[in-house]
């Protein structure tokens, strides 16, 4: 890994001045920019490390979910008795005895918190039980007698888009919008984005006649899961005072309070959720899954409930990715500059709305991907099916649009005769341009500069072939299937543009609560935020910031719980931005209280000297220490908290998309070299080269570890990971046929970080976390179709599409 | 449901004998995975069998050795140790066991395991279809060997009775090279799409196949063979390359000997044709194997 010195932009004026050695700053180890170590590290790596569904309390009851086998039926009746009845079973919960508000939802309160006499998709909740042990529990569910009144799914998103006479999953449709059109009910959002003559009025074929060369696909991404590893889970404990305390692995735990007090019939403060630990979330902890049922169970029953899904049962407890068919046209002059795009997409959002609207404002406005294009005409629909809910993942509607737009420039190199990334960079976005939604990015974007470097960098090492040859070196690996027959190399480029942090107009921020006292004698931080460690790394970089910002190496985070404000999600790449923002500003807060402390007591003489925290004590600029903390603190504690928000976001215009409607744009590019055996279809990733800015790495190591794992999750997408719906139905909820990638898959990666600071950004920083699952899977499927000469349009690529057979 | 442990094989077949619905349990990656995988949450009630008897205790069916000039594979030895020790007595069976799951499951996973199952991708049955494998049934008071090919009926059902343990496999004398080789959609880790596996056998005269998660059962490439065993007939001696044209043809009957259907692993059409690009590059590897007279598991 390197960072790049030589295309370094100027220090933005917003940015505070980076020294060279981060150690100095405060005279601290471990602050920001260098690979301080992770206190969660150890434990997760000795398996020590107790994750959510670890949670034990001795008098505890165990709750499980009775799901409804089919993707759409009226309930005529459910008949309990039985259940009851059976020893060990504490209680039997329908839709009947949710005491408050029977529906919950991230952007509309749409899903019933257990069935409300219509299940709209398979596994959809009906009953909850608790029980002294699982497997009584087990039994009560299958005492349960649920008459069904099985009815025909809607299944096909673009009809559930299209055509008036698809039956509504949920009701008629809402009124129009004003200043909108009237649509069909299924559709959750429509957002069209219209620029240059589109926004004129212009006709396609007006548009078409400026362009020399067009070039028109069809593509569709599969629902991909987010296959977290530690399923869901928590445990929830009834209060003295009536309310409850809820132990989860969740992303953000405000947003679940807000859900769940209200279909509890609690106010808030008698909702409190604590953070467990959480084993992966990649966007599949968004939405409430088994909280409101376990919190149910414990009031009702006056005990504590522990409900863990297992593996199958996960399938169906959280939201995918949303599926995608997508319709691009690009049209181009004989250099290559782009004239036009137009793409229509079609999200697939299943049986409610979860954060379908805002993925759907993603991929409209990320529509074109990072290009210039003067004309642009986009129609992206969110809509509802009978399918299993999709919601938040990972890139979050940018992966779909991306492997459209990627697909295409590949299509229209080759129909110029044009090297791949010489057409991007003719075409470009950098600081300065203005995206499809008409926002100028008034930030570095270098993604010219990341193209070339990712072009030059050296090519990897010809195949092994031949007897002898270690097959996990080859397409098919241990299994054997080639010694070199029918292998042919390839090479392909990905570049795609994520906007960070949550947008249109959402007021987004994060709350930290920063304490400096002396502990032992000597100095020590406590931050305490509502941020969810998922994984990523947050618990590791708020410690960095307070010792940076405070020159004191002692920091602890103390668990994430409601009992401070919220931090918003670990979602959209924003927590680095957004909780970092947070704890640096009460760091900033608590470093002053420190200062005016010190003046209080006269100190220092000089009083307007300029002052800094530093290695535990309080110093002048040139470094005459004023008074140690170990003095100047003494019982005197010193706490402060701060609500951090980013930069105001706009909506997008409802007809032409326009609209400043993001706070931050991160991009990454990837090379990917493959070998594909085309006899049978199957692929070996070679290389899987990755350039990204980053703006500023708080922590190299851990920002190598999201690239590789976004990388790794891209590259699922390309070659494997698709949840198989037919008929509504899945066909595939198991890690036995539903595939992840192994190590074996995955090869290891060359990562060229560079560091072009966002001046509107806490130390610069971009977020990270999105931007190589965009571009990983269209690299790979490029260059899958540089070794086959295949469309491939669907991703994930099936060894059926390689060798050139149909797909049933 | 109960759980027995017999204190040896006799008392082992003794259960059996008195408990025709229990489930014997070697090294649990499959009944265990089915037993855990109920469906409760959909309200199905669950299939668990009436006890489970755990043979992983006994010593009877974990080792190996000759019998004859034919190995004895006791039906419990994990695919560890096939690999480890019988990759040059048994090359295709240790090539089949190198794909299986991961280093865990082949840790605990046993072709008794997989010939009990008898899921149609099993791993192990083409190799034991391909050497003309015996598999040793075991009753109070009877032990029979049944062929390989003989063995299987239909999907999850084999020749084993209720009151019969599955005691080992017996391979018969080391005939010539070996192959085996199995789709899969990841590199490792992953159930076949299908598999194939071959072997030759010079002194004989003889070929032999076997075709994996292409039908309802573990098959035979019957015309395959047929065609190979005469085009080979007068070529042993001279031990030249094949003509492509023989590789072909023979990719292509074995593909005609599957029986293959669309499920969430591949396509019928796919599974056909990657049969026939197994079985004609396994029968290129082969036959240089057999040319060279070189170790065949190489």
């Amino acid at each position: 890994m390197t960072a790049s010195s030589e295309t370094r932009a100027p220090a933005a004026p917003a940015a505070p001045p980076v020294p060279a050695d981060p150690a100095e700053r405060g005279g601290v180890r471990h602050g920001v920019g260098t690979d301080a170590p992770r206190p969660d590290g150890v434990l997760k790596v000795t398996g020590e490390f107790a994750y959510s569904s670890d949670l034990w309390a001795d008098d505890m009851l165990w709750g499980a979910t009775l799901r409804s086998p089919h993707p759409h039926a009226r309930i005529r009746g459910i008949d309990l008795t039985e259940a009851v009845r059976l020893p060990g079973v504490y209680a039997v919960l329908t839709h009947e005895d949710v005491p408050g508000a029977k529906y919950y939802g991230l952007e509309r309160a749409d899903q019933p918190v257990l069935a409300d006499g219509k299940v709209r998709y398979q596994g959809e909740p009906v009953a909850i039980v608790a029980a002294d042990h699982p497997e009584t529990a087990r039994r009560a569910m299958m005492r349960i007698a649920v008459d069904y009144e099985v009815l025909e799914p809607v299944s096909d998103a673009r009809r559930a888009a299209f055509d008036p006479a698809c039956p509504p999953v949920h009701g008629p449709a809402a009124p129009p919008e004003p200043g909108g059109a009237a649509r069909p009910a299924n559709v959750v959002r429509y957002q069209p984005v219209r620029t240059g003559a589109f926004a004129a009025g212009a006709g396609l074929d007006e548009v078409r006649a400026q362009a020399d060369v067009i070039v028109t696909g069809e593509y569709q991404v599969g629902m991909q899961d987010q296959a977290f590893l530690g399923p869901e889970s928590g445990l929830a404990v009834p209060a003295a005072d009536g309310g409850v305390d809820l132990y989860v692995a969740t992303q953000w735990l405000h947003v679940d309070q807000s859900q769940l007090a209200p279909c509890l019939g609690l106010p808030p403060e008698k909702v409190r959720l604590n953070l467990a630990g959480v084993g992966g979330a990649f966007g599949a902890r968004e939405d409430l899954s088994m909280q409101a049922h376990a919190c149910l169970l414990a009031l009702r029953t006056g005990r504590p409930v522990k409900m863990v899904y297992h593996r199958e049962e996960s399938f169906f407890g959280h939201v995918h990715r949303h599926p995608a068919t997508m319709r691009y046209e690009h049209g181009a002059r004989a250099d290559g500059t782009l004239v036009f795009a137009t793409m229509e997409i079609v999200l697939d959002g299943g049986a409610y709305a979860s954060t379908t609207s805002a993925v759907v404002g993603v991929a409209s406005s990320m529509a074109v991907g990072p290009y210039e294009v003067p004309n642009v005409r986009v129609d992206a629909y969110g809509v509802y099916t009978n399918n299993p809910p999709c919601g938040a993942m990972r890139g979050f509607g940018a992966v779909q649009a991306c492997f459209g737009y990627e697909s295409q420039m590949d299509r229209l190199a080759e129909a110029l005769g044009m090297h791949p990334v010489e057409l991007r960079i003719r075409n470009a976005m950098s600081e300065g341009s203005r995206t499809a939604t008409g926002q100028p990015v008034d930030m570095p974007l270098p993604m010219a500069d990341m193209l070339a470097r990712a072009r030059a960098l050296p090519p990897p090492a010809e195949p092994e072939t031949g007897p002898g040859t270690d097959p996990r070196r080859l397409p098919g690996g241990v299994a054997g299937t080639t010694r070199g027959e029918g292998v042919v190399r390839g090479v392909g480029y990905g570049v795609g543009i994520k906007n960070i942090c949550y947008s249109e107009s959402f007021d987004d921020y994060s709350t930290a609560r920063v304490r400096l006292e002396l502990v032992g004698g000597e100095p020590a931080v406590q931050v305490h935020t509502a941020a969810a460690e998922v994984g990523q790394g947050l618990v590791t970089v708020q410690q960095q910031v307070a010792r940076t910002e405070l020159g004191v190496e002692r920091v602890v985070v103390r668990p994430a719980d409601t009992a401070v404000g919220s931090s918003g999600s670990s979602s959209a790449s924003r927590q680095s931005y957004m909780t970092g923002g947070a704890v640096k500003a009460a760091c900033e807060a608590v470093r002053e209280a420190v200062f005016r402390l010190a003046r209080e007591r006269g100190l220092p003489p000089g009083a307007d000297d300029a002052l800094e925290l530093r290695g535990g004590a309080v110093v002048t600029r040139l470094g005459a220490v004023v008074a140690e903390l170990a003095e100047l603190l003494a019982d005197t504690a010193v706490e402060e908290t701060r609500v951090f928000r980013h930069r105001p976001t706009r909506p997008m215009d409802p007809l032409t998309g326009q609209g400043d409607a993001h706070v931050q744009f991160a991009m990454c590019v990837h090379r990917a070299v493959v070998d594909v055996d085309t006899e049978l279809g199957l692929v070996r990733v070679v290389e899987l080269a990755a350039v990204q800015d980053v703006g500023r790495a708080l922590n190299p190591l851990q920002l190598a570890g999201q690239i590789h794992g976004g990388s790794a999750q891209g590259l699922g997408l390309a070659l494997m990971e698709e949840v198989q719906v037919r008929d509504a139905a899945v066909r595939n909820p198991s890690f036995t046929d539903y595939l992840i990638p192994t190590i074996l898959d995955m090869p290891p990666m060359r990562v060229e970080i560079l560091e072009h600071p966002d001046p509107h950004a806490p130390y610069g920083l971009r977020g990270a976390g999105e931007p190589p699952t965009l571009s990983s899977t269209p690299a790979i499927i490029a260059a899958i179709r540089a070794a086959t000469g295949r469309p491939l349009a669907h991703a994930p690529v099936r060894p059926e599409d390689i060798v050139g057979l149909p797909v049933p | 449901m109960e759980f027995l442990r017999p204190a040896d094989w006799d008392e082992a077949l003794a259960m059996r004998a008195e408990l025709p619905g229990a489930r014997p349990l070697m090294g649990g990656t499959d009944v265990m995975v089915e037993l855990n995988a109920s469906g409760s949450e959909f309200g199905r009630p669950a299939e668990l069998p009436e006890a489970l008897i755990d043979l992983s205790g006994l010593p009877e069916p974990r080792g190996h050795g000759p019998d004859g000039g034919w190995l004895r594979l006791g039906a419990g030895v994990p695919y560890t140790r096939i690999v480890a020790e019988l990759a040059a007595r048994a090359p295709a069976l240790a090539a089949a066991a190198r794909t299986i799951g991961s280093p865990q499951i082949r840790n605990r996973g046993t072709v008794g395991g997989n010939l009990g199952a008898a899921s149609p991708a099993g791993d192990a049955h083409p190799p034991l279809l391909a050497t003309d494998a015996q598999v040793e049934l075991a009753s109070r008071g009877e032990v029979r060997r049944v062929p390989a090919r003989d063995f299987y009926l239909a999907p999850r059902r084999t020749e084993l009775r209720p009151d019969e343990l599955i005691a080992a496999v017996l391979l018969p004398p080391a005939a010539g090279p070996q192959r085996f080789a199995k789709v899969g959609t990841r590199n490792a880790m992953v159930i076949a799409v299908c598999s194939f596996a071959i072997e030759l056998r010079p002194a004989l005269g003889e070929v032999g196949t076997g075709i994996g998660s292409a039908g309802p059962v573990p098959l035979r490439a019957h015309e395959a063979e047929d065609f190979l065993r005469a085009e080979l007939a007068d070529r042993w001696e001279a031990r030249r390359p094949l003509p492509e044209a023989v590789e072909r043809r023979f990719g292509e009957l074995a593909a005609r000997a599957a029986r293959p259907i669309d499920d969430v692993r591949g396509s019928a059409a796919y599974r056909r044709h990657a049969v026939g690009v197994l079985a004609r590059r396994t029968l290129r590897w082969a036959w240089e194997d057999y040319r060279k007279g070189a170790d065949p598991c190489g």
